[in-house]
């Protein structure tokens, strides 16, 4: 009998970390794309770091940082109540971070692609910051968010190194289905490790063909 | 009355230029600004558009202060009535011609005004249509619209028609004014073509290097330098051609090719692809209205 419990929490920690992660990152994208302070290739550096660090490193400090026995974990213990290591608020936390950039990179050249123009036109026409953003910026940047979205989606569904040093691999609470697969070719299971893999498989190709598909048709459209 | 008094030091390539000007507008007056390209039209309106903060000055318009160092006073966009076409259009790319103007009004209940509107800019065939799938003198037409939709204080064109063919400017300089005379607006142009500024324009501004180097109506501050009883032409030689005795050179000037008479002397230093200018005095041209 197959357990379900992995998989269910990955696309769980998916969903979760990417709705979080997409509040967090339109802001910090827009101010990114139109911004020239000279702090901002920092600020930059520090997002696209996941991309080139391995992510057992990413892990390890981060497992450091969420240590009660450190600053920032036991500040969160004691403010929260919430144990950051071993737990799947942690993982949350951990895997936004893993997937800033795939989620900033994406969202900040759709702004950039924008003309200024079409947000002072807003402004001309008495319409807020706020407003003109999701009126006017967000629908406009439709297939940079969709790719975004789906790629930290796609990117947290298959992380590995992160969530087994931030999670330590506890069953129903941060083993995901990666970490699963790597357990059943451990122990020799090789059939159950085979279900986990290809439904992994089949629903990351369908989501990324979706997306290609509806992007391009997009694109087609000449709406922008 | 508009009263601009306007400073600022311009980035430009060949260093920094102070752009200062000084400059009173009476309502319901269209002003045309012309002048070479970086001479800081486009800063002008942008300041009164609030989307550029002048360093020293004061924007007051209707006694209102839109601008103010003094009392460090500054107005943003939202908060002037202004209406901005746009060089490149600006229309949202996200909505109809018709969902591009509602979202412009503050009160849905203006929708006679939009049905107004749209009759006067002939938009009514194009209303939802995406502004993608529009020619370039119909996406202008509703930016127009947008722009005077929401009845604003001034209505600023950044040369709205410098990328559009003779018959569409003409079309669409008739909008412009059709709209500017019927809601009693004040329009302020920026346009380098004179019959344009001859045309539209109660009084004309020119604008060098950041500074008014003469105001005023049209007839005045052109005939000094431009107006003249001599045809004055630059073109480039295309070819010359020995014809018995003479020679004959094709000119290319604009989009026609003159055949011009030249004898040996004057041909001595021409050659295909120089630069030469074609002047005729002696004559009186005629004038021949070209059926549109």
């Amino acid at each position: 009998m197959i357990n379900f419990q992995p998989l269910i929490l990955s696309f769980e920690l998916a969903l979760i970390t990417t709705a979080i992660l997409f509040l967090i990152t339109v802001p910090l994208a827009y101010w990114l794309s139109r911004n020239e302070l000279k702090i901002k290739p920092f600020i930059s550096a520090i997002v696209s770091m996941p991309l080139v660090l391995p992510p057992t490193v990413l892990g390890f400090y981060l497992l450091i940082a969420f240590s009660p026995a450190h600053f920032f974990g036991s500040f969160i213990e004691k403010l929260f109540n919430l144990r950051l290591v071993f737990s799947f608020e942690g993982l949350v936390l951990a895997s936004m971070i893993y997937s800033l950039p795939f989620m900033v990179n994406p969202i900040q050249s759709g702004f950039e692609s924008l003309p200024a123009s079409l947000e002072e036109a807003s402004y001309t026409l008495g319409k807020s910051k706020f407003k003109t953003l999701i009126k006017i910026l967000l629908p406009n940047i439709k297939p940079s968010l969709i790719t975004g979205l789906v790629l930290s989606f796609a990117h947290t569904i298959g992380e590995f190194g992160v969530v087994l040093m931030i999670g330590g691999n506890i069953p129903g609470k941060t083993r995901v289905a990666s970490l699963a697969i790597y357990d059943e070719v451990e122990s020799l299971n090789y059939h159950a490790a085979n279900v986990y893999a290809l439904i992994l498989f089949a629903i990351t190709f369908i989501i990324l063909l979706t997306v290609y598909i509806y992007n391009g048709k997009y694109l087609k459209a000449g709406r922008l | 009355m508009i009263n601009l008094e306007l400073y600022k030091i311009l980035k430009t390539s060949e260093g920094d230029l102070p752009l200062d000007i000084n400059l009173q507008i009476e309502d319901g007056d269209f002003i045309t600004i012309e002048g070479p390209s970086g001479a800081g039209k486009t800063t002008i309106l942008r300041m009164i558009a609030g989307l550029l903060k002048p360093e020293k000055g004061i924007i007051k318009v209707s006694e209102k202060v839109w601008y103010d160092v003094s009392s460090n006073t500054f107005l943003p966009p939202q908060k002037r009535n202004v209406g901005f076409v746009f060089q490149d259009y600006s229309l949202f790319p996200n909505m109809t011609i018709l969902q591009n103007l509602e979202f412009a009004i503050n009160h849905k209940k203006d929708n006679a005004f939009i049905e107004e509107i749209i009759e006067i800019t002939e938009l009514k065939e194009l209303k939802d249509r995406y502004p993608s799938t529009l020619s370039g003198g119909q996406r202008q037409r509703a930016a127009l619209a947008r722009a005077i939709i929401r009845k604003p204080d001034i209505l600023l064109l950044d040369e709205p028609l410098s990328a559009l063919d003779t018959e569409m400017r003409l079309k669409l300089q008739d909008y412009i004014l059709t709209v500017h005379k019927k809601f009693n607006l004040t329009t302020i142009l920026l346009s380098h073509d004179i019959s344009e500024i001859f045309k539209m324009s109660d009084r004309v501004v020119r604008l060098n290097k950041g500074k008014i180097i003469s105001e005023g109506k049209a007839s005045s501050v052109f005939n000094k330098n431009y107006i003249s009883g001599k045809f004055k032409f630059t073109g480039d030689v295309l070819s010359i051609e020995k014809d018995e005795v003479v020679f004959i050179v094709n000119v290319l000037v604009g989009n026609n090719i003159i055949k011009v008479i030249a004898t040996e002397a004057e041909m001595k230093n021409l050659s295909p692809g120089d630069k030469v200018m074609i002047v005729s005095k002696a004559f009186n041209p005629l004038i021949i209205k070209i059926d549109s």
